[in-house]
């Protein structure tokens, strides 16, 4: 008789633990390159998320307190697109994610959208700046709605933020350097997302009387660049505007120091946003500067404490990949205001919040990206002096410093 | 312009050149086509990186111990995986790119996916015919030299390079003579894998270290290689200093279009071989076999 009533009861017991019933965490998938410095910074960035949330007692959903569980998702994306579709959709189907976010390398997280839309899962992504990202939110609204993109702003808007900069430093060399038309070399890796911007800068900077004396574009992975560098030189080029995701951004910054060229490099050089820059270019990466999104400066008023805190927790500074916190908290934020995670409830919310994050005050499009405006979501823009990256721009910002130029 | 070809083609020349001379000698004398060579290249870089920048040993040290260091894992690698499978071809092939595969993925976990710089051996610049050269890019063109000539004199003035290029020309006659083929190859592969082991350290100053340099180099190498004539030493050189300047070359001309100096280089390859299906200096096929 006992074991008659026992069976059925461990069975169902069996069923509400596999149901995960009792599961009450909120599990976010935490999804990048591990082995890379982009996919330790979203790592970083979600644990500080996870533990100031759970320090406080969890995010309140509909009068109950759930904890935050992250996993970490290695999409190994840099070296393989399908290795991170399979990640992301073990992310879903084992580790049974509530959310997703993270990815980095744009064509990996236009494949890892796909699959995330066919789950109907919230995907918010923290890295890839590709516009077609957005435009399928546009384009298709029912598949794609489940997608926002929390960092960065999208290449279009990245690129405003680089002609604004651009015109800055042109201004300054105009001033310093009594170089009425300043020359500008253009140097891009060959890759996707950097053709766009290419296309931009070749029309506009005539328009803001500045001359493009060129166009190299080296191999995304090239270890040497020392014969486009010699042309640059010879076409006495005062900025090279540089547009590079890759190691390419060392390897120009540290030849440009040994060859002792005169000009300034501005531009996107992500490789410059991190720490181990100066030491990669063996401290020849002087006057290299490049948009980023944090330093010790009033971006919001969050941004100095988070700095700092990462700082003192990892021993280096965050990278823009480490908005896996600010995601984390925007996505806290709908949740104890609608009290569910129901994706499909949670979309309107996002799409009506303003979220002041730490490297951003967040407001969505139609397309489900950043609305861009200078001071909010543009980023700074930071140049290497003498081991330090200083910020320098926007100007309005508290905390930023002059931009120097190389010695003539 | 001219300078600027001619000074950037001698540097990258020289590099290529110990590349593909240590990967040719390897082939020409044990029939091994060696994946995994510009992964010694890259293991060696690493092996710099960590004495110099980690270990804080002094640059005159580091240079040779990491090169030793190096040799000496080649010689495990040859001894524990391709030997046991060297007359097989195809499988000598897989082994080495396993091999390759284990080193980057050992270096990944160990260093990450971080790139990483080595301090210049010498600071500052001097001025050739109006072009800006690194003190460091002048030190790898001496370094270069001076292997090359070290590397000729040993197979062409001592009784252990004689032995090599027994081996190279015909395994069985070198068998009935008395010499230990397999001893010699093994010497063969340590003497190949030094070359591209003092490639790696004079280059890593310059370049950038990270997990996946060893792919790059690889693949012209292979195209240096092929275009000079597999096997032969004196093609591989010859290759080495025709991709060289056709990169440096393609770099000049169509600025806009750099990333192409790869296909370009290969495409001269593939021209020359339709031309000369043996390479430049290599051995006619059917009288190969």
């Amino acid at each position: 008789m006992i074991r008659k009533l026992l069976l059925p009861a461990v069975a169902a017991l069996g069923l509400v633990f596999s149901q995960g019933v009792w599961s009450q965490n909120i599990k976010f998938a935490i999804l990048g390159p591990m082995a890379f410095v982009q996919g330790e910074n979203h790592w970083a960035g979600a644990e500080m998320a996870r533990d100031e949330i759970n320090k406080a007692g969890g995010i309140a959903v509909g009068g109950a307190k759930r904890m935050v569980e992250i996993i970490k998702i290695d999409t190994n994306e840099i070296q393989s697109v399908p290795d991170a579709t399979n990640a992301i959709e073990r992310a879903i189907s084992r580790d049974k994610a509530d959310f997703l976010i993270g990815g980095f390398r744009s064509e990996a997280v236009i494949a890892m959208q796909e699959v995330a839309m066919d789950n109907k899962k919230l995907f918010m992504g923290v890295g890839a700046a590709a516009f077609k990202l957005g435009q399928n939110v546009e384009q298709n609204y029912e598949r794609y709605k489940y997608w926002f993109r929390a960092s960065p702003t999208k290449d279009i808007d990245l690129a405003k933020t680089l002609f604004a900069v651009l015109g800055s430093v042109a201004e300054q060399i105009r001033k310093d350097l009594n170089r009425p038309v300043p020359k500008v070399a253009i140097v891009a890796e060959k890759t996707a997302w950097t053709e766009g911007l290419i296309k931009a800068a070749q029309a506009n900077l005539p328009k803001m009387n500045m001359e493009v004396v060129g166009l190299w574009q080296p191999s995304a992975i090239a270890t040497d660049v020392t014969a486009e560098l010699s042309a640059i030189k010879r076409a006495n080029a005062d900025i090279v505007f540089t547009i590079i995701s890759g190691p390419l951004g060392i390897v120009l910054g540290r030849q440009m120091g040994e060859l002792e060229l005169s000009a300034v490099a501005w531009g996107i050089n992500v490789e410059a946003q991190k720490d181990g820059f100066w030491q990669a270019t063996a401290g020849k990466g002087n006057y290299v500067s490049t948009l980023d999104t944090y330093a010790e400066v009033e971006t919001t008023p969050k941004t100095i404490p988070f700095v700092r805190a990462f700082k003192a927790r990892f021993n280096k500074s965050p990278i823009y990949t480490a908005a896996t916190y600010d995601a984390i908290m925007a996505l806290k934020q709908v949740i104890e205001q609608t009290g569910t995670i129901e994706a499909e409830k949670l979309i309107p919310a996002i799409e009506k919040s303003e979220y002041v994050g730490t490297g951003a005050i967040a407001t969505y499009d139609n397309r489900h990206d950043l609305v861009w405006a200078v001071g909010k979501t543009s980023g700074i823009a930071v140049e290497w002096q003498d081991g330090q990256k200083v910020p320098f721009w926007p100007p309005g910002t508290k905390g930023m410093k002059p931009f120097k130029l190389p010695k003539h | 312009m001219f300078q600027d070809i001619l000074v950037s083609g001698l540097v990258n020349s020289g590099v290529y050149a110990l590349l593909a001379l240590g990967f040719s000698l390897i082939f020409g004398v044990a029939r091994i086509v060696n994946i995994a060579h510009t992964a010694f290249y890259m293991l060696a870089a690493y092996a710099l990186y960590g004495l110099l920048v980690i270990a804080k040993v002094p640059f005159l040290l580091a240079i040779p111990l990491a090169v030793a260091a190096v040799v000496a894992l080649s010689l495990v690698c040859y001894k524990l995986v391709i030997e046991p499978v060297r007359q097989h071809e195809s499988a000598v092939l897989i082994a080495t790119i396993a091999l390759a595969l284990i080193f980057q993925e050992s270096l990944l976990v160990a260093f990450g996916g971080s790139f990483r710089g080595i301090p210049n051996a010498v600071e500052g610049v001097v001025s050739i015919i109006g072009v800006r050269v690194s003190y460091q890019r002048l030190i790898v063109l001496v370094v270069v030299a001076i292997t090359l000539v070290a590397t000729w004199y040993l197979l062409n003035r001592t009784r252990l390079g004689l032995a090599i290029r027994t081996a190279a020309n015909d395994q069985e006659i070198a068998n009935l003579m008395g010499i230990d083929v397999s001893r010699v190859a093994m010497y063969t592969v340590g003497i190949s894998v030094a070359l591209a082991a003092i490639a790696g350290v004079v280059v890593a100053p310059v370049f950038v270290v990270d997990p996946l340099m060893w792919l790059s180099p690889l693949v012209t190498m292979l195209a240096i290689v092929v275009l000079g004539g597999l096997g032969s030493l004196k093609g591989s050189v010859i290759g080495a200093f025709i991709i060289g300047y056709v990169e440096a070359i393609t770099v000049f001309a169509v600025p806009s279009g750099s990333y192409l100096k790869g296909a370009v280089a290969l495409t001269i390859m593939i021209v020359v071989l339709l031309i000369r299906p043996e390479g430049l200096y290599g051995v006619v096929f059917e009288e190969e076999r």
